[in-house]
């Protein structure tokens, strides 16, 4: 996308200019906004946030809403803290990511190197069920995984993600491997690869680019799933369920201070992501949508 | 029994035939070019040969060993593609000696065989390089060093000169003659370019339309074309190719054709056989060195005739100057010396070598003299 | 005869391979998406409560489903809704892409501010704006101690509005994304085009009217189909935000399909609304999906 040459023709004037940046910044406050609440609030004692403005600074500074997020909050019937929750994400979300990275690797070689007859409806129907509203598999899908004897496991949320992820990697591999020259794997093919080989020994090195593409699109969808970890969670729930259950919890005090703080433990994992490799994600979120 | 066995190979895919029973023999240690312009199906050919597509019907032999549904691998070929398709994550030398390593060949003989190819194409100072820091040319050698280093019994090239810039394509050409000169291996070689062709080739086939249109050697494609698209394919500019009437006179057959003026010319055949077409039309086929100003003509020619005709266009282009003029209702081109003199507008009388005319028949297209 | 020969062993296995690693994805996908799609649409068609059915009824869950008031209140809250988040989006991201492509000092920092929401969960989000628009310790609370004591903004607790506070997160969500794709388009445009277009004398106003965003269609076509199939989908906020409320003035038809099916026992009537769903989905994104397709060949 950013050609090197980002000089746009059209000039302004100092009085546009400085509406321009106006603009920009009231939207860079809207965004931040909610970021800024949940933080400063996350660090203020309860009383100062009913009784105080949401938008001032703490007065006291306490680490104590955080403390009791991660390891002592009601969540459901146990005071356990969001700890346990977050540990059942990072068990589904790393295997998952995996899983379905690996795979979508495979196909996206196969859809682009070894077409076949059939191939592009095969693509077309793996890219549809990428936008399909998940209510259509959730009735199906919980009796299955009942069968399974996976309901309310870790292994079965991984089912269901890495099921609904090979859509968007194949997505992913399939057209950046379509720009792969297809010489080298013939080149590859007479010096007498075969079909792993080459995968190993010629695409995969130079798949890093879209491999963390990948991997940042599966880990922050899988991670931010609510609808599967709740359906199919049982005791094992993944972390945006307990939030959402630390949240709308209807006993006892509302500790808006915790729930912030438990919302931002949440969000860290995907935020860190964004923060160290935001570039890519930009590019994730931008595959298959605008081309060029 | 050639070398190489190309016997009523067809290519189809679906209901369509893209290539039509192809026969071609070459001998070991031939130069064969494939030439025909995007879509003739040369390049599926080369394919075929690689193995890489698959024969709809016919064989496809090396060195008397059926090659249907042999894998690319277990072919002994080696291929210097249009885009070199090096690897770009190995450095020169494992590009190089990555098929070697494919076919479990130890380390100290690959090793062995690396050093020898690239001391021969002067690339040993590349060779812990990736690929990405080469320039076109120096790609181009190491793509054909990894062919090398595979002794293959048949060399594929599939347009290997295409991607480089004007100056470089001549000197690699003459670098990849010099190297068939020296190795003697049999080579099989497309290109749309039909200067390459000519140069490089012990024979030619020219493609068109998924049919051989004909197969010999440089010099029997250009001076005896089997039909009229050959002669326009091959050479630069292309043949011209006009109707004319054929006439006999004094017992000879002539062309007679229309000048710029309107008035009737006659041009001696050398071919008697052509009293046969007396008075019906055909397609003269002259090149435009055959069409010259006198003093340019060839001294060695028995046939060379007058033509007068008004001057269009003149274009110098160094070596010699390039004349079109009106004749027979088409544009027609001669080659004259660079210091012939010419000028737009004015009345010139040029000196036809008809000992190089060539006759089509006009309805088939095909050579019917010589 | 020689052309009969038999690919040799390994030919054959590799013509294979590929297809073998492929077909466990291939009957996944069967199995799971449209094997499932399947057995929902029947499921549709059956009189299933609590537990799966397969006594065939016909349409009458269908008949049901749109005879319910609720069902007329998510679909009609789903249209308000997809109407302005889409539209918002579009236009704010629009406008900032256009902005930033000014040549602007910070665009390093501000692009990713941004775009950072994208990178959170919805229930993140939801919780946020819950707080943030609750009268009681957000905005409203704040004007009142900044001094502003007549501000107003309750609409989380107003059943005519509350759907609207969905749309200010939703928006605040992803008009981001929204924005870094029209970049993208607009940074994708030749500015030889822009220039010979200043040369024949076009203003700021119209060189965008007339030319760029013209040339922008394909992002806007790409934003509305992942805006509208998003809209559709959309469950998790409305959980976090408003849990479908006050009373149920913000169900969509996401979260009124899992209530029916799994809290209140009309699997048959749940099933009806997920192929409602996925219709919608389908009609926005075959035909986009299919014009992709052809063009990449």
């Amino acid at each position: 996308m950013a050609v090197a040459d980002q000089d746009t023709a059209v000039r302004t004037g100092l009085v546009t200019r400085v509406f321009i940046y106006g603009i920009l910044l009231v939207f860079a406050a809207f965004y931040l906004l909610p970021l800024f609440v949940m933080l400063t609030n996350s660090l203020k004692p309860l009383p100062e946030i009913t009784g105080g403005n949401m938008m001032a600074l703490p007065d006291t500074w306490t680490f104590e809403p955080w403390r009791q997020a991660w390891s002592s909050a009601q969540i459901g019937v146990e005071p356990t803290g969001l700890k346990p929750y977050f540990m059942n994400s990072i068990l589904m979300v790393v295997p998952a990511v995996a899983i379905s990275t690996m795979i979508g690797a495979l196909n996206g070689y196969v859809l682009t190197k070894w077409s076949f007859r059939g191939d592009k409806i095969i693509f077309g129907l793996l890219l549809f069920s990428c936008f399909i509203p998940f209510q259509i598999v959730l009735i199906p899908m919980a009796s299955v995984l009942g069968k399974l004897g996976m309901a309310g496991s870790i292994p079965g949320l991984v089912l269901v993600h890495v099921v609904y992820g090979i859509g968007f990697s194949t997505l992913y591999y399939r057209n950046y491997y379509a720009v792969f020259p297809t010489e080298l794997v013939r080149a590859a093919m007479i010096d007498g690869a075969g079909f792993f080989r080459i995968f190993w020994r010629i695409l995969l090195p130079v798949s890093g680019p879209i491999t963390v593409v990948c991997v940042i699109w599966q880990f922050t969808n899988i991670w931010n799933d609510f609808l599967f970890g709740a359906s199919f969670g049982g005791q094992t729930q993944p972390m945006t369920v307990a939030l959402n259950n630390l949240v709308q919890s209807s006993t006892g005090v509302k500790e808006y201070n915790v729930h912030f703080a438990g919302a931002i433990l949440a969000a860290l994992p995907t935020l860190l992501v964004y923060i160290v490799a935001g570039r890519y994600f930009v590019r994730g979120l931008m595959a298959g949508s605008v081309k060029g | 029994m050639g070398f190489l066995d190309i016997k009523n190979v067809t290519k189809s895919y679906g209901a369509v035939e893209v290539l039509h029973r192809v026969d071609i023999s070459v001998q070991e240690g031939e130069f064969l070019v494939l030439v025909g312009p995007s879509g003739c199906g040369k390049s599926t050919l080369l394919n075929m040969i690689a193995g890489l597509e698959g024969i709809s019907s016919g064989t496809i032999s090396i060195d008397e060993r059926v090659m249907n549904g042999v894998h690319p691998s277990k072919r002994n070929i080696a291929m210097v593609f249009q885009s070199y398709a090096l690897y770009p994550n190995m450095t020169v030398g494992q590009n190089m000696t990555f098929g070697l390593e494919m076919h479990g060949v130890p380390k100290p003989e690959r090793e062995a065989a690396l050093k020898d190819v690239a001391k021969l194409l002067q690339i040993e100072n590349l060779l812990d390089r990736k690929p990405g820091q080469l320039s076109g040319g120096q790609r181009q050698r190491v793509a054909m060093g990894r062919a090398l280093v595979r002794q293959p019994d048949v060399f594929l090239f599939d347009e290997p000169l295409s991607n480089l810039d004007a100056k470089l394509r001549v000197d690699m050409r003459t670098e990849i003659k010099k190297l068939h000169d020296k190795l003697k291996t049999t080579i099989v070689y497309v290109t749309h370019d039909q200067i390459e062709a000519m140069t490089l080739s012990t024979r030619i086939a020219v493609m068109y339309q998924g049919y051989v249109q004909q197969l010999g050697t440089p010099k029997e494609i250009y001076d005896t074309p089997a039909n009229v698209y050959v002669a326009t394919f091959m050479g630069s500019p292309a043949m011209n190719v006009l109707p004319v009437r054929v006439v006999m006179r004094d017992g000879v057959p002539h062309a007679a054709v229309r000048a710029q003026d309107g008035a009737e010319q006659y041009l001696r055949f050398s071919q008697s056989n052509l009293a046969a077409w007396d008075g019906r039309e055909i397609l003269l086929g002259v090149r435009p060195e055959a069409i010259t100003d006198p003093d340019g003509a060839d001294r060695n020619s028995a046939n060379i005739v007058p033509l007068s005709n008004r001057i269009g266009v003149t274009e110098p282009a160094g070596a010699d100057t390039f004349v079109t003029m009106e004749l027979g209702g088409r544009d027609v081109i001669a080659r004259m010396r660079a210091d012939a003199n010419v000028v737009s507008g004015q009345d010139f009388t040029f000196a036809v070598n008809m000992e190089k005319a060539v006759a089509f028949d006009p309805a088939s297209e095909e050579r019917i003299a010589p | 005869m020689a052309h009969l020969a038999k690919a040799d062993f390994r030919t054959r296995l590799q013509e294979w391979l590929p297809k073998l690693v492929l077909s466990p994805s291939i009957a996944a996908m069967l199995v799971f998406v449209y094997g499932f799609i399947l057995y929902t649409l029947y499921l549709s068609f059956t009189d299933s409560r609590m537990l799966p059915s397969y006594d065939w009824v016909g349409v009458e869950n269908y008949v049901k489903l749109w005879g319910l008031r609720a069902w007329w209140t998510a679909v009609i809250n789903l249209g308000i809704f997809a109407g302005l988040y889409i539209t918002i989006c579009t236009a704010i991201g629009l406008t900032l892409a256009i902005l930033l492509d000014q040549k602007i000092r910070g665009e390093g920092t501000l692009r990713p501010i941004y775009l950072y929401p994208m990178a959170l969960s919805f229930i993140v989000t939801g919780t946020a704006w819950k707080w943030i628009m609750d009268p009681g310790i957000g905005i409203e609370h704040t004007m009142h101690l900044w001094g502003w004591e007549s501000f107003q903004f309750n609409w989380i607790k107003d059943r005519e509005m509350a759907i609207y506070t969905v749309v200010i997160a939703a928006v605040w969500q992803t008009s981001g994304f929204v924005m870094s794709m029209f970049l993208a388009g607009l940074r994708g445009i030749d500015n030889e085009i822009l220039k010979a277009a200043q040369i024949d004398g076009a203003s700021n106003w119209s060189l965008y009217r007339r030319i760029v965003i013209p040339l922008l269609r394909p992002a806007f076509l790409s934003a509305f189909v992942i805006l509208a199939h998003l809209a559709v989908k959309s469950y998790d906020l409305i959980i976090a935000l408003t849990g479908g409320g006050p009373g149920r003035a913000t169900e969509l038809p996401a979260t009124f399909m899992y209530s029916y099916t799994f809290t209140r026992n009309s699997m048959g009537i749940g099933a009806a609304s997920a192929v409602i769903m996925l219709m919608t989905i389908a009609a926005i994104m075959t035909p986009y999906l299919y014009a992709e397709l052809k063009e990449k060949k």
